[in-house]
């Protein structure tokens, strides 16, 4: 028989889990590039790549401490902003787009190759640079929690860490967007012509807007690899796309769209994942063998997202009176 | 066409502009834009190829001309949002070629578009206040801390809702612009354009696609800005709205200036009645003569 309460508390887990948080960061930096300023940044893996190999390279390789690593990281990223920024955000959206999904490929190839092995441990990618992070806990050892949500005091830091920086980056993206900078960078989504005969270098905005965007999705790359180990494969196109599933399912102009966005994300995932494996276990889809199954639910998020977008397409928290306007 | 549309409301007009004989490229007693040698090909055609104009200040300029005679080329490029093949011009004195549309504009050399650019998404509101020139809240680091900001932004909103209510557009302030109609996009467009302060405000096409009703408000706006001492400078294509309000006007056909003058005189000039002939016997072909007759018409009553 089906164990639904195992199936339950595995799908609250991811409720707070600190992968959760780094989608919800990543979604919210793509919240500004693409719902807030009109950008279509399909390269969030590449920045999310450079922020994880960034902190955990100079971690490795170069002894760095923790505030030092996430200062390469982000560096990397404002750098990788700028190369891709400068030659495309004078022409049209759709420029960008092609761009930034080349070059987050290319970041992960450079990442994946043989050449560079022993900075990057090539394929097998890399372990062993948490120390640092743990060292700063002041939680004593032991466990803590109740339900499901029992950790050991790593993880518990880890969570206090990850969910204070999306609650923060929340914040200030909130305090930014109403303010006279915000109403430019809607201006430039609405029509950037229009901004730019009004005396605003809208180059320098949009550039800003990458740069920031970009140093979210950095940031969340590094909260990513915290409970995990730094593996290339991680940083395909599908995680950029993922995070815009997150991002439509949320709400592409809004703060609170990304983390909650995230959250449902991740309790559907590991939900139908559960459900799926424990039908299949218990023979209630005959025609479907358990390695099949693992695939299925990326299929339902397919399913559900297209949804989405049809029967809600201004995703959870957006407004419904700007869709009324959509051409 | 018609020689009795002198409405009694007649605007006060600006005369003595020119010095010398009103000819294509005559100097002007003040000009505020002075422009040589301007050309711009696209292809193998030649869209704007003027040797010299120069804009008064202070009044109101049209420029006016056929389908395709690169006014809105012009426009573009003295605006910054094109770059041209040859030629420079200046603007109060200052050179402006090769500079960006964003600096043009901070210069107080405003301009609005022949398609509307209202910004749909944003509120009537916002759309104004996007309009003030310096603000510091526009800067990142200090838009993250209100009390840099929120003085200077109070102030905007004021002079915003000040303009609005002229524009009768006060009662939509906090309506996404994309709620308005056509004429209403076009009013929030100048209006946007006034919250800069500028000196020369271009309009392109101010009166394309705006019922008569509207029509009348929007060139009485225009008319005020004069009254403000703002220099305005538009391309229209509805000869009577230039009779009505010009006080100058600059021929274009075929990328070149061919005619300047006062609006009586010059639409007397030989050059301006080929050039509209030449486009008339293209466009009345698929028209409909009597629709045509009946919205002069319905124009002629509105400028009575």
């Amino acid at each position: 028989m089906i164990d639904w309460g195992a199936i339950f508390s595995n799908a609250a887990v991811e409720l707070i889990s600190p992968t959760t948080a780094a989608y919800a960061l990543a979604a919210l930096g793509l919240a500004i590039h693409f719902g807030y300023t009109g950008l279509l940044n399909f390269g969030q893996a590449g920045f999310m790549a450079l922020g994880a190999y960034g902190f955990a390279i100079s971690t490795l390789s170069f002894g760095f401490p923790v505030w030092g690593a996430v200062l390469v990281g982000i560096g990397a990223s404002v750098i990788f902003a700028l190369i891709l920024g400068i030659p495309t955000l004078r022409l049209r959206a759709d420029y960008l787009a092609i761009v930034t999904i080349a070059a987050a490929e290319i970041v992960r190839l450079l990442f994946t190759t043989n050449t560079f092995q022993s900075f990057t441990g090539s394929a097998n990618g890399l372990s062993g640079y948490k120390g640092g992070f743990a060292g700063l806990n002041p939680i004593p050892e032991g466990r803590y929690g109740f339900g499901p949500f029992e950790y050991n005091e790593y993880d518990w830091w880890l969570r206090i860490v990850a969910w204070s920086i999306v609650a923060l980056a929340c914040l200030f993206t909130w305090q930014i967007m109403r303010s006279p900078w915000g109403r430019v960078i809607k201006g430039i989504r609405e029509d950037e012509d229009a901004v730019r005969a009004l005396g605003k270098n809208v180059y320098s905005y949009k550039m800003q807007s990458l740069i920031l965007g970009g140093a979210f999705g950095t940031i969340a790359g590094m909260i990513f690899v915290l409970p995990r180990a730094v593996v290339p494969s991680n940083y395909q196109t599908s995680l950029t796309f993922f995070i815009y599933a997150i991002l439509l399912l949320g709400g592409a102009s809004t703060i609170l769209g990304p983390v909650i966005g995230s959250m449902v994300f991740w309790v559907l995932l590991s939900f139908f994942s559960g459900f799926i494996a424990r039908a299949v276990e218990a023979g209630w889809i005959p025609f479907i063998t358990s390695i099949q199954a693992g695939q299925l639910r990326f299929i339902l998020v397919g399913v559900a997202i297209m949804l989405i977008v049809i029967f809600r397409p201004q995703g959870i928290f957006g407004n419904k009176k700007e869709l009324a306007f959509v051409k | 066409m018609s020689n009795n549309t002198v409405p009694s409301n007649k605007p006060v007009k600006s005369t003595d502009l020119h010095i010398g004989e009103a000819a294509p490229g005559c100097k002007k007693r003040d000009p505020i834009l002075v422009a040589d040698g301007v050309s711009r090909t696209f292809g193998g055609l030649k869209a704007v190829d003027v040797d010299h104009v120069e804009i008064p200040r202070g009044a109101i300029t049209a420029l006016i001309g056929p389908n395709g005679a690169g006014k809105t080329t012009l426009f573009n490029l003295l605006t910054g949002f094109d770059k041209p093949d040859t030629g420079s011009w200046t603007f109060e004195g200052r050179p402006l070629s090769g500079m960006p549309a964003f600096k043009v504009a901070r210069m107080g050399q405003v301009r609005t578009f022949q398609l509307t650019k209202a910004l749909g998404l944003l509120t009537v509101m916002d759309n104004m206040l996007l309009g003030a020139k310096g603000q510091a809240g526009e800067n990142l680091f200090r838009a993250v801390f209100p009390f840099f900001w929120s003085k200077q932004e109070e102030a905007n909103r004021v002079r915003a809702l000040d303009i609005l209510e002229r524009f009768k557009l006060d009662s939509k302030k906090d309506d996404y612009a994309a709620s308005l109609s056509g004429g209403q996009r076009k009013l929030l467009e100048m209006a946007r354009a006034l919250m800069s302060e500028p000196s020369l405000v271009m309009l392109d096409e101010p009166m394309a696609g705006v019922n008569p009703a509207l029509t009348q408000s929007l060139l009485d706006h225009i008319l005020n800005l004069k009254a403000e001492g703002m220099t305005v400078l538009f391309v229209e294509h509805d000869m009577h709205m230039v009779r009505h309000i010009a006080d100058w006007v600059i021929v274009m056909a075929e990328g070149r200036v061919v005619a300047e003058g006062d609006p009586h005189e010059v639409m007397r000039n030989p050059a301006v009645i080929d050039a509209y002939l030449g486009q008339h016997h293209d466009e009345d072909l698929g028209e409909d003569p009597a629709a045509e007759e009946e919205r002069v018409e319905a124009i002629k009553e509105l400028l009575d």
